[in-house]
């Protein structure tokens, strides 16, 4: 996914790195702390340069990707009123949040473990402005609202101009077009540097290599001191290569909610970064009972379609889906042994809670360059250790397969299945290739 | 454009990739086209000119260069560009391309190119009316005309999935693996396609479903299209739109992929990355259903799209818009090949007749063909038929080189080994081993210093200064005895020849004007004849139409030389069968003509 969603706490910090080069004329103070647990945040004040944290109301409020953290109540500005939060304040409500699950308007529901706290900054509603960019089609747009805060969603139309700037457009064409439009109702006063800041606005985020940039609210101060009040950002990952340094060792973390990939996902991710080739692994029921080892990206979407609608046409659910993944782009005998073997070992954990048997299909189009019979073996490697625990959970093996070499591939995985004595099918192009699915399931 | 490819279309394949080449080559030679479809290949590191590839059972030679520049330059008609640089280069390897103009398409594999940059580089290039297919793509086809890479996959698939000749389906997918599924699924359940393109599975591609289909709408060959989307994006909806606007009247058969994605709230990426529904009309169910509404056939599931394929084909044979196919005769590339150790482009020897440089020999060898030994050096030497006055000149520089009397260190060491007993061969080798940079070298450095200067404008006075700091005395100019008052007349004859025949002969002007500095200083300081040989050379090639490059390599590679090596083989064996003739003895060194200096070795 080329779309990487950052902490709050890493946007603010990569501004402030590069303040100076693109909001010269504006001051930021990047006051904020990112801490695991209250003990850490009473840690921090201690540090040099932490001292603003015992001198200073605090706010605080959980930074893990997830927005609208003020309806689901999560945001600490107050203790008896607003802008009273004191550090201990602040360290034992992060612990309080931290001691059961948390469950979010939007059904999302986990455990909360990072926190960002900052310095309360008192302003008017006044002063709170608007401002992102992503990227729309083909073209980047700037939106800006004189309405900063959560409220900006009700009414955006209304609320929010935006800029289409297209990918051609010279500096000067995206300067002319964003002072056109800013809103009429950003008071003068603020008006000449709400324009400059939100021409530097949009240099950084695409500079940055920014998937979406968005301050909601930034409050413009006195003296253009501006303060980042929330921050939503999402990086494009692939343009990591080029910005290595400027972004240093910038965390991508799972989104709320969401479990931790399993030791087994790990694994597989792992193996895909040091390999020219694709693996990738998803658990979605480690109970179910159809297994897939796929090759390829696409044929990996349709096999699982296929699975929901035959598993629901049969009586069963999509409960029965196991796992999606793939395994492409000319994999080693090893790296594809490696896959099998954990796709496997997971698959022969768990008996089907309705004693039905299990399902391994080995699918696959016709492959472009894969030699099919090189990653076979792999497979029929990975059946020659796990034989016993697939006949314990009644595996009936489902194959279909072309490509380079794949008469030889079908033979030696039909031999060696029929050898170690296991249930298998095996077909080849002249069989549609998700037809395996209806006869492992249509019956 | 209504064909994004025809039998003519060639390419140039950015990266050596020899696999995915020969792949194309195979498939070349398997629907029999007269060329191949990769004209050339751009490899910046290698330093091979050439990479050899089968041609069915034979093989064939595919030039290699450094740059896409070059090899455009080279190459101008080749109008696709195959890039397989990695997600790092890819943008700048395509940004050039367009630069440099010429290209109708530009295919780029790469997987993962900044999304930032890909945008620019599609932008750039749609503005410049470059059609790029991908990234993140295996490629395209134009069935029975051009394949990119390995689009198709094996030659016995693309046999069996019918990709060796036109059908009558426009196939477009994201998917690369399922392109060639749904090109096997065609071929079984219909005739098989006219022209596909998988489109590339990232964020941003150059050229969309509606860029391809509306392209097809416009094929003649193309009766029916095949649609394979995905959920994420909202591009089939502007197959939607078009339809509605009557810009695609063909029957319409598509499915999007990622039906599953609905079981799923959030967090699990099915598909590519461009496969992420943002909203609910960019669900794979909500595609279908707007799909169907505008009479795309939809089928019930993707298991069902072959069917659904059958029943629209066969629709279009009943009605008399598809007709029955003949198959065309195939070549076979042989499964076993063995690749040549050794090349020859010169001569041949296999026909009736042995050959130099296609010519028989009979052709050229007696009087009455007219041609003399110049010929047969422009032939074997230059695989080129040089006019008249060049193939004179060829001839009067190996009669003017072919000796210079026993003394000179050649003929010596040829009179010596021949006086010992030694062969003819024996005898002349020894000989020619003394050629080099000190005894015939002259030719060769003249060229090279003379052309150095004049590529560099440098005056006379400046490249006097020049080969001073250089610390080399300038090849070619001076003589033992001779003058500008006491002309060498080989020098005078071959200037002579060169100022009548020769088109044009800047470089000899130019060492003139260097000869009346050099003269000025000291009388001596001639051009002498192998000064004026090496220039001459220059000339003769310039006027051919050779390119600096092209002169500089013969002149690196001793072409040269070799004219003095034929040249003076003549004056050699002369005097080796002048020795045999006076059988003389063996021939010790007097001693008394060796200064004898030896002192006893120190011990270390």
């Amino acid at each position: 996914m080329a779309q990487k969603a950052i902490r709050e706490y890493d946007g603010k910090a990569l501004f402030s790195k590069q303040w100076g080069n693109y909001f010269s004329g504006f001051h930021y103070g990047f006051k904020s702390v990112l801490v695991q647990s209250g003990a850490e945040l009473l840690a921090k004040a201690e540090e040099h340069g932490f001292e603003w944290l015992k001198q200073e109301s605090l706010v605080a409020k959980p930074d893990m990707l997830f927005g609208k953290r003020g309806k689901n109540d999560l945001v600490l500005f107050k203790d008896q009123k607003p802008g009273d939060v004191s550090l201990a304040v602040a360290a034992k409500w992060i612990d309080e949040k931290m001691a059961h699950t948390v469950t979010l308007l939007s059904g999302q529901h986990g455990h909360l473990t990072h926190f960002i706290v900052e310095p309360f900054t008192p302003h008017s509603q006044e002063q709170e402005y608007y401002i992102s960019a992503t990227c729309v089609g083909e073209d980047d747009v700037l939106y800006m609202s004189a309405e900063g805060g959560m409220e900006v969603e009700e009414g955006w139309d209304e609320k929010v101009n935006e800029v289409v700037i297209p990918i051609d457009m010279s500096d000067a064409d995206m300067e002319h077009a964003v002072k056109a439009n800013i809103p009429t109702d950003i008071p003068a006063k603020d008006r000449e540097s709400f324009t400059s800041f939100a021409i530097a606005f949009f240099k950084f985020y695409r500079d940055m290599n920014f998937a979406y940039l968005e301050i909601n609210p930034i409050v413009m101060l006195d003296n253009n001191d501006m303060a980042i009040l929330d921050l939503v950002a999402r990086l494009d990952d692939t343009a990591g290569f080029l910005m290595r340094d400027t972004w240093g060792d910038i965390e991508y973390p799972t989104a709320f909610g969401m479990e931790d990939q399993t030791a087994e996902e790990k694994a597989i991710a792992d193996a895909d970064s040091k390999s020219g080739a694709s693996l990738k692994l998803t658990i979605l029921n480690p109970l179910g009972r159809v297994w897939t080892m796929v090759a390829g990206g696409g044929a990996s979407v349709v096999y699982a379609d296929t699975i929901a609608d035959f598993a629901e046409a049969t009586g069963g659910s999509i409960a029965d889906l196991a796992n999606y993944g793939e395994y492409s782009g000319g994999p080693t005998t090893s790296e594809t042994k490696f896959y099998a073997d954990t796709v496997i070992d997971l698959m022969t954990r768990h008996k089907d809670s309705k004693g039905r048997d299990k399902i391994l299909i080995i699918g696959g189009a016709i492959a472009n360059f894969t030699d099919v019979a090189k990653t076979f073996t792999g497979i029929i490697q990975s059946f020659e250790t796990y034989a016993d625990k697939m006949k314990e959970h009644n595996t009936k093996i489902y194959v279909r397969r072309g490509g380079p070499n794949y008469e030889k591939g079908l033979k030696d995985i039909k031999e060696a299945a029929d050898r170690l004595g296991l249930y298998i099918k095996v077909y080849g192009p002249e069989t549609h290739v998700t037809d395996i699915v209806r006869m492992a399931l249509e019956k | 454009m209504t064909k994004l490819f025809t039998k003519d279309t060639q390419a140039i394949f950015w990266n050596n990739n020899t696999t995915a080449i020969q792949r194309m080559l195979d498939y070349d030679y398997t629907i029999k086209r007269a060329k191949p479809s990769v004209a050339a290949i751009v490899a910046p590191t290698s330093g091979n000119k050439f990479e050899k590839f089968f041609w069915g059972p034979d093989e064939i030679m595919v030039p290699l260069f450094k740059s896409t520049a070059d090899a455009k330059k080279a190459f101008p008609h080749a109008d696709a560009l195959l890039n397989f640089a990695s997600f790092r280069t890819a943008y700048d390897v395509t940004m050039e391309a367009v630069e440099i103009g010429g290209f109708k398409t530009v295919m780029v594999t790469a997987e993962g190119i900044p999304e930032r940059l890909a945008r620019k580089m599609n932008n750039t290039a749609r503005t410049n009316g470059v059609t790029v297919i991908g990234p993140a793509t295996v490629g395209a086809i134009a069935p029975g005309a051009f394949k990119i890479a390995n689009i198709g996959g094996t030659i016995e698939n693309i046999v069996q999935s019918k990709l060796h000749r036109c059908g009558s389906c426009g196939l477009v997918t994201r998917s690369g693996g399922l392109f060639n599924e749904l090109s096997n699924i065609i071929a079984i359940n219909a005739d098989g396609i006219a022209e596909g393109v998988a489109i590339g599975g990232d964020r941003f591609v150059g050229s969309v479903f509606i860029d391809n289909m509306l392209r097809m709408e416009k094929n003649p060959e193309v009766k029916y299209m095949v649609l394979l989307g995905e959920v994420g994006g909202t591009e089939e909806y502007k197959i939607i739109d078009a339809i509605k606007a009557g810009q695609i009247t063909k029957p319409v058969i598509a499915w999007c992929i990622g039906t599953i994605a609905k079981h799923f709230s959030s967090g699990v990426q099915f598909g590519h990355a461009g496969a992420s529904a943002n909203a609910d009309a960019e669900t794979a169910a909500a595609k279908n259903k707007a799909m169907a509404e505008v009479g795309i056939y939809v089928p019930a599931s993707f298991n069902d799209l072959p069917n659904k394929i059958a029943e629209v084909y066969n629709e279009l044979k009943a009605k008399g818009i598809v007709t029955e196919i003949t198959e065309p005769d195939m070549n076979t590339c042989p499964t076993v090949r063995k690749s040549k150790e050794f090349i020859c482009t010169i001569s041949d020897d296999r026909g009736d007749e042995a050959t130099y440089a296609g010519f028989p020999i009979s052709s050229l060898a007696t009087p009455d063909t007219g041609k003399g030994i110049g010929d047969v050096v422009s032939l074997l030497w230059f695989k080129k038929q040089y006019p008249k006055w060049a193939t004179d000149f060829i001839e009067t520089v190996i009669k003017t080189v072919a000796d210079h009397g026993p003394a000179v260190s050649g003929a010596h060491n040829a009179k010596v080994t021949a006086r010992a007993g030694k062969s003819v061969v024996e005898s002349l080798v020894t000989g020619l081993l003394t050629i080099g940079p000190r005894f015939g070298g002259a030719i060769d450095g003249a060229a090279e210093y003379f052309k150095y200067a004049d590529d560099n404008k440098l005056t006379p006075a400046d490249f006097l200064n020049h080969m001073k700091k250089v610390g080399v005395p300038i090849p070619g100019i001076g003589h033992r005895i001779k003058s500008l008052k006491n002309p060498d007349l080989r020098v005078e004859g071959l200037k002579k020849y060169a100022k009548e025949h020769f088109p044009s002969t800047s470089l000899l002007d130019y060492a003139l004007t260097v000869e009346q500095l050099t003269t000025s200083k000291k009388e001596n300081l001639i051009l002498n004849v192998d000064g004026t040989i090496g220039i001459l050379m220059v000339d003769m090639w310039r006027a051919l139409g050779y390119s600096e490059e092209d002169i500089n390599e013969f002149i690196s590679s001793g072409t040269l030389n070799a004219f003095f090596i034929v040249g003076r083989s003549i004056g050699f064996i002369g005097h080796v069968l002048d020795e045999k003739r006076l059988a003389m003895p063996m021939y010790r060194h007097p001693m008394d003509d060796i200064l004898y200096d030896v002192q006893v070795a120190d011990k270390i």
